[in-house]
């Protein structure tokens, strides 16, 4: 099933003024259900613009948003169920904490969407669990936590609503590596376990290339690509010439192409790198001794 | 989109007006008013206008955002003429059950009228022609001599400042909450009086925290920018009075001069006029 | 060379409520020579922030002695010269910029000083020169890029004239394009106007650009070194939450396996270099 479907979709800000800019340009795109998705382009590339038409924040100036195979604007009374369907997780999401407690800061999605006291209370818990708060976490003040604490309880916030697409604007940024690797990690989990649909933002191509299976690249208001990540860095040269970079890794086994051994195109992971040198290496002395 | 909302009215130029002493032009202004108020008659009052008119030429500000400052004065406009057209004793023009409309009423409703929308025209126009950092420092070197008072002149200034320097971050904020909420399904836009109220919470929480989360930050750094209040301080740029500032002095004064005369003996200048026209 | 900075067995905690101290730094030595750039690594909350505050006396050790240019910077008569020694920059370039209009926000630090004016305006020029901002003086702050931002809070800076400046992770809320513009010009001062360059930051690439990274663990020093033999240090770096750049990371894992590889590789090309060698001798021909 198709998760998301855009179709011509353009958004213009400020249209009619001399501040006039078409953000996204007649995008059309199709994202499977249960995919897990990185999105990749510069700033100012329009990815911002593109995940705010998902949930409805944004209205297209032309073109549609299906989401299920349903226009979301059909029927704009029902637009906030999309908000339900289409978590978003923005940047920097622990600014938008409010409540008094961490517990009814995660709840405030759930208890929105009117659900029973008792459904609240089990969304809330699995959230937090999932991001790994503990239960004494649950009753503090969201604002007594640690930076990377605080993220967490923000991404609860929008897990407890039980999405059925999960879109993360750079969910890591500002993070140092342990607290990066483990909401990664986190994320990677709730997208196994549930099989939703994940979309995740980031600057790091050592990131995607590590959790996300498919690549979206936008590029110029549009997209440029949107492929598996190996056939995505295998195209190091176009993705190089839009301003954006491949994983260090692959950058490593582009030079040892160019210097002639016969290593894959595809390297992306450092397993996968370790691997392929270490058969490489084991063949090459297995050959020539 | 609160971020289309444009702060400040200032217009950038280069035009004469623009490039007054922002000392000179908050003088100037305040003498304009004063001007206004002192013309007793028409002569007088036609100097005001065509004092603005000259001056508006000059700026090249756009003849619509004169019209645009004068749009939430209009009520008031309308209230104080429909009243002074009808309450002022006089010769009677027109009547209808108790309301008397008087030559008197209507000539003081059109003076009143004609003031007001002057007034708001020359003070927009100062606004118009001056970044509000300038006039922010024009201000404070305008209100040094109250120092001697004690008024905390110099820390008032900083704080207009740094209150303009933080409005387009902090509306940006707003916006970028409001969505954050939205996403995770907050109603804004429905309820009675009290819900809304309360939809409200989420958004100015967040925004409470980070505005004073903002202002630590900042206080930290201006204190590793060794800022030890006013005492001390120099500035780049400093303000000094050019030929073109003295000119437009002694030409406001000039229009001054002009209609405190046309006050004393303008009545018989009017009549002389009035002869002549009858002559002719 | 002369030391801009030292720090001799520091201890210092925050206060808590209960009047207690809750210890962030646990006596840490370390000095730092005019002209050198230097990272601080660390995770977060292992105490690389508050060791920094305490280089320009924004906070004064509980026990121990920070020296900078000479000055204890328990000395608050002095403050204000500790302040114009080392300047700061922070993670937010939002919350450091205080005026309206930017060649007017670098005069910032200047103007508190007392300089005279037209010095004021030829350290602005020079200023926004360096830092490559010049054709932006008469913008606003709110129209800039993160990466532009971050160049303008620099750039106010150096127009006090500072010997040092210790930037508090500045590349954290940039883009990789922001990063860049920013670790360059940070480079740049280091380079050509010898300016002593103190970089906190948890993005190992810009670590393994100083001359010098220190590793703070939980309040101490875990590692003082240059980078080549601190990132040699993987699996240590790992258990304290700290990351490699990929191609080191890969050349050890090599190693590991039992591969002849040289230690302590930092970039790509040392990588593609070594791995190419390795190859070689095992006679895996180039094509």
């Amino acid at each position: 099933m198709i998760a998301i479907k855009t179709e011509e979709l353009t958004y213009t800000y400020s249209a009619g003024t001399p501040f006039q800019k078409t953000a996204i340009d007649h995008v059309n795109l199709e994202i499977e259900q249960g995919e897990f998705v990185g999105v990749i382009g510069h700033t100012g590339s329009g990815k911002s613009t593109l995940i705010q038409h998902f949930n409805g924040l944004l209205k297209p100036t032309s073109g549609r948003v299906l989401i299920n195979g349903t226009d979301l604007w059909a029927k704009e009374t029902n637009l906030r169920e999309y908000r339900f369907k289409v978590g978003l997780v923005f940047q920097y999401p622990e600014y938008q904490l409010f409540e008094e407690t961490v517990y009814k800061d995660i709840a405030f999605g759930p208890v929105n969407m009117g659900l029973s006291p008792a459904q609240v209370d089990e969304r809330v818990r699995e959230a937090a669990n999932f991001v790994g708060l503990r239960d004494y976490h649950l009753q503090k003040s969201p604002f007594e936590l640690s930076g990377g604490q605080k993220r967490r309880v923000a991404i609860a916030g929008v897990l407890a609503m039980n999405p059925d697409i999960l879109v993360l604007d750079e969910p890591t940024a500002g993070l140092d590596p342990k607290g990066r690797d483990s909401i990664l990690g986190q994320i990677k989990r709730y997208h196994r376990e549930r099989g939703n649909t994940v979309l995740l933002v980031s600057h790091s191509m050592e990131d995607i290339a590590r959790y996300a299976r498919k690549v979206l690249v936008l590029n110029r208001s549009g997209v440029a690509m949107y492929d598996d990540v190996a056939k995505v860095f295998s195209r190091a040269e176009e993705i190089t010439r839009m301003g954006l970079s491949v994983p260090q890794v692959t950058r490593i086994f582009m030079g040892l192409r160019e210097e002639g051994f016969p290593v894959s195109e595809s390297v992306y992971t450092m397993d996968y790198a370790r691997e392929e040198l270490l058969s490489l290496l084991g063949k090459g002395a297995g050959n020539h001794a | 989109m609160l971020k289309d909302i444009t702060i400040g009215q200032y217009f950038p130029g280069t035009s004469p007006i623009h490039r007054l002493d922002p000392r000179m032009k908050i003088v100037l202004t305040v003498a304009y008013i004063i001007l206004l108020f002192t013309a007793q008659n028409a002569v007088g009052l036609a100097v005001g206008v065509l004092f603005l008119v000259l001056v508006y030429g000059i700026s090249k500000i756009p003849p619509v955002m004169i019209l645009r400052s004068l749009k939430p004065v209009v009520p008031i406009i309308v209230f104080t003429s429909v009243l002074n057209m009808f309450f002022i004793d006089g010769r009677v023009l027109f009547q209808w059950w108790i309301l008397k409309l008087t030559a008197e009423g209507v000539k003081t409703a059109v003076f009143m009228s004609v003031r007001i929308v002057c007034l708001i025209a020359g003070t927009s126009l100062l606004t118009y022609t001056t970044s509000p950092i300038a006039l922010t420092d024009g201000i404070e070197r305008l209100c040094n001599p109250l120092k001697r008072f004690k008024l905390p002149v110099h820390e008032l200034a900083m704080m207009m400042t740094i209150a303009l320097r933080f409005i387009p971050t902090l509306i940006e904020e707003t916006d970028k909450i409001m969505s954050a909420q939205k996403a995770r399904g907050a109603d804004l836009e429905s309820g009675g009086l009290m819900q809304r109220a309360r939809a409200l919470i989420p958004i100015l929480i967040p925004l409470f925290v980070s505005a004073f989360r903002r202002a630590d930050e900042l206080a930290l750094a201006m204190e590793c920018r060794c800022y030890r209040g006013g005492e001390g301080r120099t500035r780049m740029k400093q303000l000094k009075i050019h030929p073109r500032d003295v000119w437009s002095a002694v030409f406001v004064g000039a229009c001054l001069v002009f209609i405190v005369l046309s006050n004393l003996y303008g009545a018989r200048v009017l009549e002389q006029l009035g002869l002549l026209l009858r002559s002719v | 060379m002369e030391d801009i900075i030292s720090a001799e067995r520091v201890v210092f905690g925050y206060p808590k409520e209960d009047n207690q101290l809750n210890i962030v730094l646990r006596g840490v030595s370390l000095t730092i020579p005019e002209g050198q750039f230097v990272a601080v690594l660390g995770h977060n909350g292992s105490g690389k922030s508050t060791l920094a505050k305490h280089f320009n006396a924004i906070l004064v050790p509980n026990e121990g002695k920070v020296t900078v240019c000479g000055i204890d910077t328990t000395d608050e008569n002095k403050l204000y010269d500790i302040r114009q020694q080392v300047g700061m920059v922070f993670q937010n370039p939002d919350n450091q910029i205080v005026a309206t209009i930017v060649e007017e926000d670098v005069a910032f630090g200047p103007e508190n000083m007392g300089v005279d004016p037209a010095e004021i305006r030829r350290r602005v020029d020079e200023s926004l020169s360096d830092v490559g901002m010049t054709e932006y003086r008469t913008h606003a702050p709110h129209q800039l890029s993160g990466g532009q931002k971050q160049r303008i809070a620099i750039a106010g800076i150096i127009a006090m004239r500072p010997r040092c400046i210790v930037l508090d992770e500045p590349t954290a809320m940039l883009d990789p394009k922001g990063r860049r513009e920013v670790l360059s010009v940070i480079k740049r001062l280091n380079r050509e106007n010898g300016i002593t360059v103190v970089l906190i930051t948890h993005y190992m690439e810009e670590a393994a650009q100083a001359e010098r990274v220190v590793v703070m663990n939980d309040g101490e020093l875990l590692f003082d070194a240059p980078p080549r033999e601190v990132f040699s240090h993987v699996r240590e770096l790992k258990e304290v939450g700290l990351d490699v750049p990929q191609a080191t990371e890969l050349c050890w894992q090599l190693r590991q396996a039992g591969v002849d590889l040289p230690g302590g590789i930092l970039t790509e090309a040392e990588a593609v270099a070594a791995i190419s060698d390795a190859l070689r001798k095992k006679g895996v021909g180039a094509r």
